[in-house]
This record gives structure tokens, sequence and C-alpha cells, in this order.
């Protein structure tokens, strides 16, 4: 839909996980989610987080294909693996700096959120988005985001010195303009 | 997807392997320009090199083989045997009395072998119904696109001696 964006609201998951099992229902994958809902600190707190796939401007994930199965629409999604191309590598499962990717074993073939192409394609929103209870997923005009929301949605994401541009909005507080990601801070066990 | 666009900075595999699936079955005005060119020069190169063949290319040398005699074939009846290597069937026919005919084994459309029909007279090819004619070879009906080589036959004394090969082309 014109003018339409996704934003992802972490401080508003409550992580009741309709997404997942909304996910699980569409036709194209039916029974797999291809969302992510993760804990973000299991032992000290019950915060949890929604991750669709990003749908990087330059897709890391597409790059590092050696089978040219990973491809970009001209409206900016990065589609899932095409079946007869995918080789079940694994490259874009570790390539990928939001961890979306998901290698179906059994399928031999990766499957990651496509946006609900069959769906956005036609003016529809994605299934996560309409049924998400608190709106941490929502497809909507920027226009009410910023008219609804405090926080400030940003599409910049920095990976050490890697600088990821994505199509998918992230909100962050109005201070921030940009979220910077030490991911080997975060694995640090001393990490609070 | 804009139908032309200014050359692209990038090298070629990225181009042709191209993350955006518009951009994947794009050919730019100059490579375009470069296949055409190259499969001209291939195509001339190929026509010079046939050229050059049909010039200077020498003409097959058989070797004499003796087949059978005469009296082995019956009027109306076959005989097979390989000419000029052992790797090619043929097949000699007697139609009457006085006359010994061979041709190749082998139908020029998918090269099942080929036998003869004495009620009509013919050799039928039986997988897609090509029949020859048997006198000089050529193609009554059917898928065959040439004639069936001719195996030219000499008699010595009561012995039948294969002696060459030849198409109804250069006969």
């Amino acid at each position: 839909m014109f003018g339409y964006e996704f934003y992802v609201d972490p401080s508003r998951c409550i992580g009741c996980q309709s997404c997942v099992n909304a996910c699980a229902e569409c036709e194209t994958h039916r029974g797999t989610p291809m969302i992510h809902v993760d804990f973000l600190d299991r032992t000290n707190s019950t915060e949890t987080v929604p991750f669709v796939c990003m749908h990087c401007e330059d897709p890391t994930c597409a790059k590092v294909c050696p089978a040219d199965a990973i491809k970009k629409t001209e409206d900016g999604v990065v589609q899932s693996s095409l079946k007869p191309r995918c080789i079940a590598c694994s490259n874009c499962v570790l390539a990928c700096p939001f961890g979306i990717p998901k290698m179906m074993t059994e399928l031999e073939q990766m499957m990651k959120c496509d946006m609900c192409y069959d769906r956005t394609s036609e003016g529809k929103r994605p299934m996560c988005a309409t049924v998400c209870p608190s709106q941490a997923l929502a497809y909507v005009p920027s226009e009410q985001i910023e008219r609804l929301r405090r926080g400030k949605p940003s599409n910049v994401f920095f990976f050490g010195k890697q600088k990821v541009t994505t199509k998918v909005f992230m909100m962050l507080p109005p201070e921030e303009s940009a979220l910077a990601m030490d991911v080997v801070d975060y694995m640090w066990e001393g990490h609070a | 997807m804009k139908l032309f666009r200014p050359a692209s900075k990038e090298p070629l595999w990225k181009d042709e392997f191209s993350i955006n699936r518009a951009d994947e079955q794009y050919v730019s005005r100059r490579q375009f320009t470069k296949f055409l060119v190259l499969t001209s020069l291939g195509m001339f190169a190929g026509n010079v090199w046939i050229l050059a063949r049909s010039w200077f290319g020498k003409t097959p040398v058989y070797s004499e083989k003796n087949i059978c005699r005469t009296t082995d074939v019956p009027v109306g009846g076959v005989w097979l045997f390989r000419y000029p290597t052992e790797k090619d069937a043929c097949i000699l026919i007697r139609p009457d009395e006085e006359t010994y005919v061979a041709y190749s084994q082998k139908c020029t459309h998918l090269s099942c072998a080929v036998f003869y029909a004495r009620e009509k007279n013919r050799l039928e090819c039986p997988c897609h119904e090509g029949y020859f004619s048997i006198t000089d070879g050529r193609v009554l009906q059917g898928p065959p696109p040439r004639p069936l080589p001719r195996v030219l036959l000499e008699k010595r004394g009561d012995q039948i001696v294969a002696v060459g090969m030849s198409t109804l082309k250069d006969s």
C-alpha cells in the first residue's frame, strides 16, 4: 500500500505470540512461523521483542548467497529463497546481522519473512501486523505513527562499522537517531 | 524497471546476477551489441570452415571387401553385412535375378535399422515410417532428411564385392 510502512516497537511487545501463530497460518508456509519473538534477558525480565525481516536496502543475505536464490523486488522487499535455487548452505543464516533467515533442514531450503508479499503487494496488511494486540508490529502510514507514538522511527542500524539501512522501521527513544549494536559486547557474559 | 539506463559501473557478473529481481533480465545495449557482433563472427567463422572443408576436403578412400557369393542370396532375399567399418551395418538386396543393390542400414532420420519390404519393393524404417526407394535410395515418404547412402558393388565371377559408398547427391 502506498505510504504504508512497517514499524517494530519492542517496548510495546507483550510476548503473546499472536504474530507467531498468525504467521504460521499462512498458506505458503503453513505451520512454520517466519517470525521470531525473543526474550531479551530471560533470567531477569519478561521483556520480549518481535523480529520480522528488516528488508535491508543492501541485503547481506542476498549478497552472500552463492546460488543467487535471494531476490529483492522493486518495492524493496527481500524475498524468501527461491526453492529451485537454494542449496541450503546457510550462508545467509550466518551473514544476516539481525539473525532472521531460518534454515529448514527438512526442506533443504532457507525460509524467512517476506513481509507477506502475497498480501502487501495486493494492498493488504501483513498477517502479524493485523493480529498484534499492542501494535508492537504496525503496518500504518508514517503520519499516523508520528501522530500516535512518542518514540522515533529509525531504519538505520550500526553493527560495528557497518551501516545497515532497512525498509522496516524500529521505534527508538526520541533522543536516539540510529541504533548501534555491538554484538560482541552483548555476547559477553559479564554484560548486565 | 527502466528500459534504458546509463552504463553500469559494476562488474558484469554482478549485473548478470543482480540482487534486484527487475535487473536480472536487463541486458544493456552495449552487451546486446557485443552479443550480436560475437555471434555474427562465430557464424562467419563457421561458414568459412564449411567452405574450406568443401574446397580442400579429401574424398574418402574405401577399401574393397568381399560380401558374399551370388548364390548366397535368393531372389527377393537380403544379406546383412558391415561396410566400410565393422560399425556400419549394411543391407544387400536381390530384387530380381540379375540385380544386386546394397545400402547402409541406418535410417538417415534417427539411425533405426531399415528392412526390405518385399511386397512393396522398398526399404522401410519401422520407427517413424520412413520409406526409401530400392533403385537409388531416395526418400519416398516420412521424416528422413537425406537419401540412404548406397554401397557400390562389383560382381567378380560369383563373388560380390563392395568397392565404395555413394549418396544420391554425388552419383
